[in-house]
């Protein structure tokens, strides 16, 4: 290993120094300052001659007389089952007062991509107990859902109670059959101390820390760690789920900080900037976090990822949820206006999507009239917003009986359906007898989504009014 | 680590001077542009995209993680090729064609390691060759030798290489050969194997362009009804996230009546192509009840497997259609998405520093895309036959924004555009291709064939349905500001017959047996019967019948299970019947 005292440029996160030997791109640096503070970095970008370093933990304190060592390897994760239960900093350092680290295996943080041909469809219902989630945009292991959020709304305390109440069903009845069991890995990138307060109380409380990995990088700590922090986390994941047969979830928070280090650090190289600044390849960027969830043929364990960003502006078409909803399979997208109306938790499902939904529901799965039931719902719903509108124009008066039971029906759907409560827990059998209870006010003719049969078997007769009108 | 020791293990022909990312640079390599290099102690793949004086930039297909100045670069001195041969159907390959599972096997992890290569197809295998032509027959470039079955469906036509002279055939026979093996040879020494070479960014050799007068039958009913793919024609399906694309592809790949079907996952989602090798095996081609996979080709280079690679999947994958293409097939390209890809260009030629052109897209984006567009089309093969080769592109322009580069270009070759609508798909119409917006150039030179294959008057029924379409968005408009009710009665009616023209025959549920694939007969029946519904029922509105009664008919509703009705033909008649019947009730 060999050191240097050649820097000869800093500027912002980054570091340039002159070698005298070939150094790896990639490769992991130290730099030791005057004051005897050792730093982290990685190595951006290296020519014959000159390297420049990213410096992890901000470059204060280095001057041009600090040394600076080349480890020889890229970054790793010393990762051992002993993680769960422990909290570590946003470079993978235990910040708890626990014991030392004994690792099983170091891993390369930056992972290697699944061969799509190895992957194993994601297909197994995983039951939030959230009505907007499991019956219009279920979850499934494996699956990657973020939840696109804005500043000052709930997301995080819709993060908990996923993690809280998420189950696969038969599984609560006997033993899960490959003994798989859950864990939480919680990857936190430049929340304020607040925040990590909340997430950290409500771990201890509801003891979930036991099977959880906490990786903590708070708003005042470097922005540069940001760029290391989920890699760490999806690597502890991966090694959780591939190697010790872990069901993951993975929950990262919040992406949005994430992206706005990756811009700092493009704008510190003078890079060609693409769209509101985020360097071009932002999307190859954000694409190695997010698929590094999934499952894997021949093993048992999984790694779902719930990934948490706040949209500037509310604005989905901003380059970050863009460029995330292009890649994740799905989004769950929270709402000011129903937060201000009061519905826990604040999900306009019109806008939410899972891509994975349709191979994880039905006979089977959850129940055979789960996708028309849901389907329906969606339709009926939209239905009643845009009649929502009309409303304000012309009145309710001047609208048909059947467009006053679609207003009724939106209506009830949000503070019956969405709305439920942080602490309820919904099986998804309620929440599909509390969609049809909704349905059944509409004209029996209106459902064109679902199923005759299914309409006979579900549909409730007793309103008496529809009833005698008919006759 | 001594520099002996890396002379040893790879040929230096150059030395790597700095690493950044995907791209390499290197000194004292003798290249020529797009030559294939291998890079560094692990002999990492690249491509040499530039160079200048005694410095050779490099693109690399792998990952770069650990490499260095001072490590050696040896040159193949062969441009980017795909080998093409029996054992492509039925296959997955990435981005520079390797073959998944055999990465898989040879890595041994489910993880995509470094530095492993492997054949694009396999060259042990022996294929049972039965020749074409005797000995004594004089053959040209383009010509068939002979015939290999591929897979149950593809009968796998060995030609002579387009490069060759032709001449007479001096030997060939019949029996069990491998790829490498020679099946024929000529007078003039030429010898002819199976397995064939093409560089990727060549076009292969073919005649005249025709234009295309068939339609490719997708079995989605907007798509053929409305907006027509010819055979050799070009489409673009741009939408923002969420509204479908994918679906849509995978609908094309699974239900269009195309011979041969090259699907490219260009930057996107793992576990969709996941789905694709997961389904295709098992779902039946339409035409012929074969599993789809038999004549399918998939190449996949998801989201996080390296840009430069998604860079040249777009080639290898057109490349492969253009052979079959010669064999006189009828191919399918889809590619998803071409977004990605530009984004991939955009992401080299920002590392190479290279000016940039709008929204930093390289100025070259336009050009790169026509040129790729351009290798669609009805063809007049060198071998005097016939073949085509129907691109569909997706684009995901962002922030569903279509006034984006990638978007326009594309626009401005494509003659087929089924644009797609985060509205539709919100309240799940699926497709949810908007109708109002999306368009298609072919509609008038494929109406002969609707004309002959499946009704005389389809030209009209269309035409009508499109003038209910565009009366129904005129009428909308007005009860936004005062509502249905507001509405004179026969604009009212008009309504009603639109909201079915949207929901039983727009609408298509992909989910469905049934309904995921609808015959072209099948999609003139169901709009004949809206149409019969229609007619009637504007009969009885002139007869004096309110509005309301004739909504309130117990057969209309019916209209929207034509979709999923199994026995079809019976059930619109009966359907038609009914109506009829119902609505002359009235009056």
């Amino acid at each position: 290993m060999k050191e240097y005292q050649t820097i000869t440029e800093i500027s912002g996160p980054l570091v340039f120094a002159e070698v005298d030997e070939p150094v790896g791109y990639d490769e992991i640096v130290e730099i030791e300052t005057p004051q005897g503070e050792t730093l982290r970095g990685q190595v951006l970008e290296s020519s014959e001659g000159v390297v420049s370093i990213q410096v992890f933990e901000g470059t204060g304190g280095i001057d041009r007389n600090a040394s600076v060592r080349f480890l020889g390897e890229t970054m790793k994760m010393p990762v051992t089952e002993d993680l769960l239960g422990r909290v570590l900093d946003g470079s993978g350092n235990p910040i708890d007062g626990g014991p030392e680290i004994v690792p099983d295996q170091r891993q390369d943080i930056v992972g290697e991509a699944i061969n799509p041909y190895s992957r194993e469809y994601p297909e197994e219902f995983i039951q939030t107990g959230v009505s907007a989630i499991d019956g219009m945009n279920t979850l499934v292991r494996g699956q990657k859902l973020p939840i696109f959020s804005g500043s000052g709304l709930p997301h995080n305390e819709l993060a908990l109670q996923i993690a809280r109440q998420a189950t696969v069903p038969e599984e609560e009845d006997g033993d899960d059959e490959d003994g798989s069991e859950f864990a939480v890995v919680f990857g936190a990138m430049g929340i304020t101390a607040e925040e990590a307060n909340e997430f950290m109380d409500d771990f201890e409380r509801t003891g979930a820390l036991e099977r959880s990995v906490v990786f903590m990088n708070l708003a005042d700590d470097p922005a540069v760690e940001r760029q290391v922090t989920p890699r760490l986390a999806l690597t502890t994941a991966e090694y959780l789920a591939f190697e010790k047969d872990y069901h993951v979830l993975v929950i990262l928070t919040d992406m949005t900080n994430y992206c706005e280090a990756l811009r700092e650090i493009g704008a510190a190289r003078e890079e060609v900037p693409g769209r509101r600044g985020y360097p071009g390849y932002m999307y190859t960027d954000l694409a190695q976090l997010y698929e590094r969830a999934g499952r894997i043929e021949g093993k048992d364990g999984s790694v779902t990822q719930i990934p948490i960003l706040t949209m500037p502006g509310d604005d989905d078409t901003h380059p970050i949820p863009d460029l995330t909803g292009y890649i994740t399979e799905g989004q769950i997208v929270m709402d000011r206006n129903l937060n201000s109306q009061g519905v826990e938790p604040p999900v306009n499902v019109l806008p939410s999507l899972s891509r994975l939904m349709d191979d994880g529901i039905g006979e089977g799965l959850t129940r055979e009239d789960h996708g028309d039931v849901s389907d329906q719902m969606y339709a009926a719903y939209a239905e009643g917003e845009d009649l929502r509108d009309l409303v304000n124009i012309v009145g309710r008066e001047a609208l048909s009986e059947r467009d006053n039971k679609f207003l009724d029906f939106a209506d009830r759907f949000e503070t019956e359906f969405v709305q439920q409560g942080y602490d309820n827990n919904r099986s998804i059998e309620e929440t599909l007898e509390l969609g049809w209870d909704l349905l059944s006010d509409l004209p029996k003719e209106a459902l064109n989504r679902i199923d005759e049969d299914l309409i006979e078997e579900h549909y409730r007769e007793d309103e008496p009014e529809a009833a005698e009108v008919e006759a | 680590m001594s520099q002996a020791e890396d002379i040893e293990s790879v040929d230096q022909d150059g030395v790597i001077e700095s690493v950044s990312g995907p791209v390499v640079t290197a000194t004292d390599l003798d290249a020529r542009m797009n030559d294939v290099v291998y890079v560094g102690d692990e002999g990492l793949m690249g491509e040499v995209i530039e160079i200048e004086g005694n410095l050779t930039t490099i693109q690399v297909y792998e990952e770069t993680s650990g490499v260095g100045p001072g490590e050696p670069v040896q040159n193949t001195g062969e441009p980017l090729s795909v080998d093409l041969g029996p054992g492509m159907m039925d296959s997955i390959y990435d981005g520079v064609q390797r073959p998944l599972d055999v990465l898989e096997d040879k890595m041994g992890t489910a993880f995509l390691d470094r530095g492993v290569d492997a054949p694009g197809i396999d060259l042990e295998k022996t294929w049972e060759f039965t020749p074409e032509v005797s000995e004594g027959d004089t053959v040209e470039p383009g010509d068939v030798v002979g015939i290999v079955p591929e897979t149950v469906t593809i009968d796998h036509k060995v030609m002579v290489p387009p490069d060759y002279e032709g001449g007479e055939v001096t030997s060939i026979e019949s029996g069990e050969f491998t790829v490498e093996e020679t099946v024929a040879e000529l007078d003039n020494g030429e010898e002819i194997q199976m397995r064939q070479e093409w560089p990727v960014r060549q076009a292969r050799p073919a005649g005249d362009k025709e234009t295309p007068t068939e339609p490719l039958v997708t079995g989605q009913r907007i798509q053929d009804g409305l907006f027509p793919l010819a055979k050799g024609g070009t489409a673009a399906i741009p939408g923002p996230f969420g509204s479908g694309k994918t679906v849509t592809q995978q609908q094309l790949a699974k239900w269009s009546d195309a011979d041969i079907v090259v699907y490219i996952g260009c930057g996107e989602r793992g576990n969709e192509m996941t789905e694709v090798i997961e389904d295709f095996p098992e779902l039946p081609d339409p035409q012929t009840g074969n599993p789809l996979m038999a004549r399918t080709c998939l190449i996949a280079n998801t989201s996080n497997m390296p840009v430069a690679a998604r860079e040249s999947c777009i080639y290898t994958g057109i490349t492969i259609a253009e052979y079959y293409r010669d064999m006189g097939y009828d191919v399918a390209l889809m590619a998803d998405s071409t977004s990605r890809w530009a984004e991939a260009m955009r992401e080299i030629s920002s590392r190479l520093e290279e000016m940039p052109g709008e929204e930093g897209y390289p100025a070259y984006l336009a050009a790169s895309l026509s040129e790729f567009y351009e290798r669609a089309g009805k063809f007049q093969l060198i071998n005097g036959g016939e073949g085509s080769i129907s691109v569909v592109g997706a684009v995901s322009p962002p922030g569903g924004d279509f006034s984006e580069p990638v978007t326009q270009n594309t626009l401005r070759i494509v003659k087929t555009f089924w644009a797609l609508d985060a509205d539709l798909a919100e309240r799940r119409h699926f497709p949810a291709i908007d109708w109002n917006e999306s368009y298609s150039l072919y509609k008038d030179q494929l109406d002969p064939w609707w004309e002959a294959n499946v009704e005389d008057d389809w030209p009209e029924v269309r035409q009508w349905a499109v003038d209910v379409l565009d009366e129904e968005d005129e009428l909308q408009e007005i009860v936004q500001l005062v509502g249905k009710d507001a509405l004179p009665e026969d604009q009212q009616l008009t309504l009603e017959v639109a909201r079915y023209l949207r929901e039983s025959w727009l609408q298509q549920n992909a989910l469905h047996d049934v309904d995921t694939y609808c015959e072209p007969e099948k999609t003139y029946r169901m709009l004949q019967a809206i149409k019969t519904f229609n007619d009637e029922a504007f009969d009885a509105l002139d007869a004096g019948v309110p509005v309301d009664e004739i909504q309130d008919v117990d057969a209309a509703p019916r209209l929207n299970r034509m979709g999923t009705a199994e026995e079809w033909n019976e059930f619109i008649d009966e359907l038609e019947s009914d109506l009829e019947d119902q609505l002359r009730a009235l009056y």
